[in-house]
């Protein structure tokens, strides 16, 4: 039984990588109701790029809950290798417990069901079980 | 897949429904429970019983349900020296747990200021996504936390010296390996002492509802219908849940160099006698004292508040603790298996220990009883008190079911009701809610759980535990 699960499509692996955190984001809260902006850069190696993007959404879990914070966008470049490398910036705003819409609270990511393919046509799916 | 029944509400899967199993798996459920659960929760049980080391059969309780990797409900021990540990067979929330405190109220003493109360505990327990505790620490001090548990806490004055002679393994796994546990992990957990975080996370303001056992009541406290008593539920919060994610990953990358594989990633493991297993055991031990910890501090804040309250002493409130368990926690116990006597891992998620009377780790003032097994419900319907028996030391390697068990998604109840809604239904029937999160609270609805009175009856029944009382809520804090 899935506690929130998202599915998600990119062009490319950069853009299948910012779609995640988006969509994590947007998980935990409504982004125009954060406070203070915050930014942080995000460096990653991985044996593969299913890891890459487990590591990548397992980052943001922490970053947001260690900086109370959440992080909605990101500029994020993927090279596939092996080993699969990311360097990001990512974007976002302080929770603000008088202001902020609160949804869920993400804790940590699985690994139940979780997937990375590439598309016959191009392009790349993912599919997310997160722990909230 | 094959079931078949064993006994009454003892259902078994052989070795044989599915290539790779070791040992049968085995349901405690009455028909109408086991109908209810998923799927998943089959093939999961299946899956653990596949893992190396692994003894006897793999279990799921009556409030079994669709986890990650085991099933909620799930119960498994391996060999000590040729068996695993998994992080999937202890859960993120490493130590989630219940603690139950017993007053000297009576509804009638509290319904004048529930309003007042149920506001008053929502300040002080810091609650929902992005709550920082009151408790100022260094990372040093922090990892004193680790080492200590909830003794840390009473040191400094966060609770009475007795308070942890009534809590699982004393409230500190003495194991515990800070060292085992990374920088980021610290890092998120420095401000969350004290917090009850968010999901199923409560502390509640509870009546007792019904007295099943009177001498084991009165022997813990509950003096009978219409006492009040405060009972929380959390856990080592973005700490535990780092401590697993960084295992998860370094389970995976080990798992080749020992030839192990598994049948979901959610279930990778190590040898336990090998350094990453014996890391992971000395960093979810750290966890597990965080959570002790978190819990003390917590109970300390509704010391105060009752205490400001009610303009008594919280000594002269009664607020003592029956008892505090874990049901997210791997431990190394002595079990009997086919005659032989076993160094066991325990793994219980989304279990409870229920040592039965006369165990050494039943602390001496309830040894004759048994251990104290404190089983939540929905936020709606309640909770039960227990107590462990011989038969689950017998059959369950001394454990038995943890809360009722959801029988749909988070996503799916939010979908059935609003959480305006839910909290208006919940006033009108006299249950005062406090939340952080409005949505959240949709999630927690009781048609959302299994009748927890048709749990507690299959433990009745298979005689893993022992009904003592049942509590009602009347204030709930979530986050």
């Amino acid at each position: 039984m899935a506690d929130v699960a998202f599915e998600i499509e990119g062009a490319t692996l950069d853009d299948l990588f910012a779609t995640g955190a988006r969509a994590l984001a947007e998980l935990a809260a409504d982004p125009a109701t954060l406070g203070g902006a915050v930014e942080r850069t995000v460096t990653l190696e991985a044996p593969d790029v299913e890891l890459l993007f487990y590591d990548w959404l397992a980052e943001l879990v922490f970053l947001a809950d260690r900086d109370r914070a959440v992080y909605p966008a990101a500029d994020v470049t993927v090279t596939a290798g092996p080993p699969a490398h990311l360097r990001a910036r990512v974007h976002g705003g302080l929770v603000d417990r008088a202001r902020t819409a609160l949804r869920a609270d993400p804790k940590a990511v699985t690994m139940h069901r979780f997937r990375v393919d590439a598309l016959s046509g191009g392009g790349w799916r993912a599919e997310v079980v997160i722990d909230v | 897949m094959e079931l078949r029944r064993l006994a009454d509400c003892v259902w078994e899967i052989p070795p044989t429904a599915k290539p790779g199993m070791r040992v049968p798996a085995r349901l405690y459920a009455s028909e109408t429970l086991l109908g209810g659960m998923e799927h998943g929760v089959f093939d999961q049980v299946t899956n653990v019983a596949c893992l190396p080391g692994i003894v006897r059969a793999a279990l799921c309780m009556p409030d079994g349900h669709w986890g990650y990797g085991f099933p909620i409900g799930g119960v498994a021990a391996f060999r000590a020296d040729t068996g695993i540990i998994s992080p999937g067979g202890i859960g993120f929330d490493i130590n989630c747990g219940m603690r139950l405190l017993t007053t000297t109220l009576r509804e009638e003493d509290v319904r004048p200021h529930l309003v007042a109360l149920v506001d008053a505990l929502f300040d002080a327990v810091p609650a929902g996504v992005g709550a920082q505790g009151f408790v100022p620490l260094t990372e040093d001090a922090f990892r004193e936390v680790l080492r200590e548990g909830a003794a840390w806490c009473v040191h400094r004055g966060w609770g009475w010296r007795e308070d942890l002679e009534h809590i699982e393994s004393g409230g500190r796994l003495p194991w515990a390996d800070p060292e085992a546990v990374s920088a980021k992990a610290v890092s998120r957990g420095l401000h969350q002492l004290g917090t009850l975080g968010s999901g199923n996370h409560y502390l509640e303001v509870q009546v007792v509802r019904r007295v099943d056992d009177p001498d084991a009541a009165a022997a813990l406290g509950i003096t009978g219908p219409g006492q009040v008593v405060v009972m929380l539920h959390c856990g080592s919060r973005g700490f535990g849940h780092q401590v697993g994610t960084d295992y998860l990953r370094l389970f995976l990358a080990a798992m080749p160099r020992y030839g192990i594989t598994v049948r979901d990633r959610e279930l990778a493991c190590a040898p336990f006698r090998s350094p990453e297993g014996q890391a992971y055991f000395g960093a979810m031990a750290a966890a597990a004292n965080m959570a002790f910890a978190n819990r003390q501090v917590i109970t300390h804040r509704v010391r105060e508040v009752m205490s400001r309250l009610f303009g008594r002493d919280a000594r002269d409130l009664g607020l003592a603790v029956v008892y505090d368990v874990c049901h997210n926690t791997a431990k190394l116990e002595h079990h009997r298996v086919d005659g032989e006597l076993l160094e066991l891992v325990v793994h219980r998620k989304g279990a409870t220990r229920a040592f039965g009377p006369g165990e050494p780790d039943v602390p001496e003032a309830w040894r004759r009883l048994g251990q104290p097994v404190i089983i939540g419900g929905s936020m709606e319907t309640g909770s039960a008190l227990l107590l462990g028996t011989e038969t689950a030391m017998r059959e369950t390697f001394g454990s038995t079911a943890h809360g009722a068990g959801r029988t749909m998604s988070r996503h799916e109840a939010k979908r059935r009701i609003h959480g305006g809604e839910l909290i208006r239904g919940m006033a009108a029937r006299g249950i005062v809610v406090r939340a952080a999160s409005r949505s959240g609270v949709a999630e927690e609805a009781g048609f959302a759980y299994k009748d927890l009175d048709a749990v507690v009856d299959v433990l009745r029944r298979v005689d893993i535990s022992r009904p003592v009382a049942a509590v009602r809520p009347i204030g709930n804090v979530k986050g």
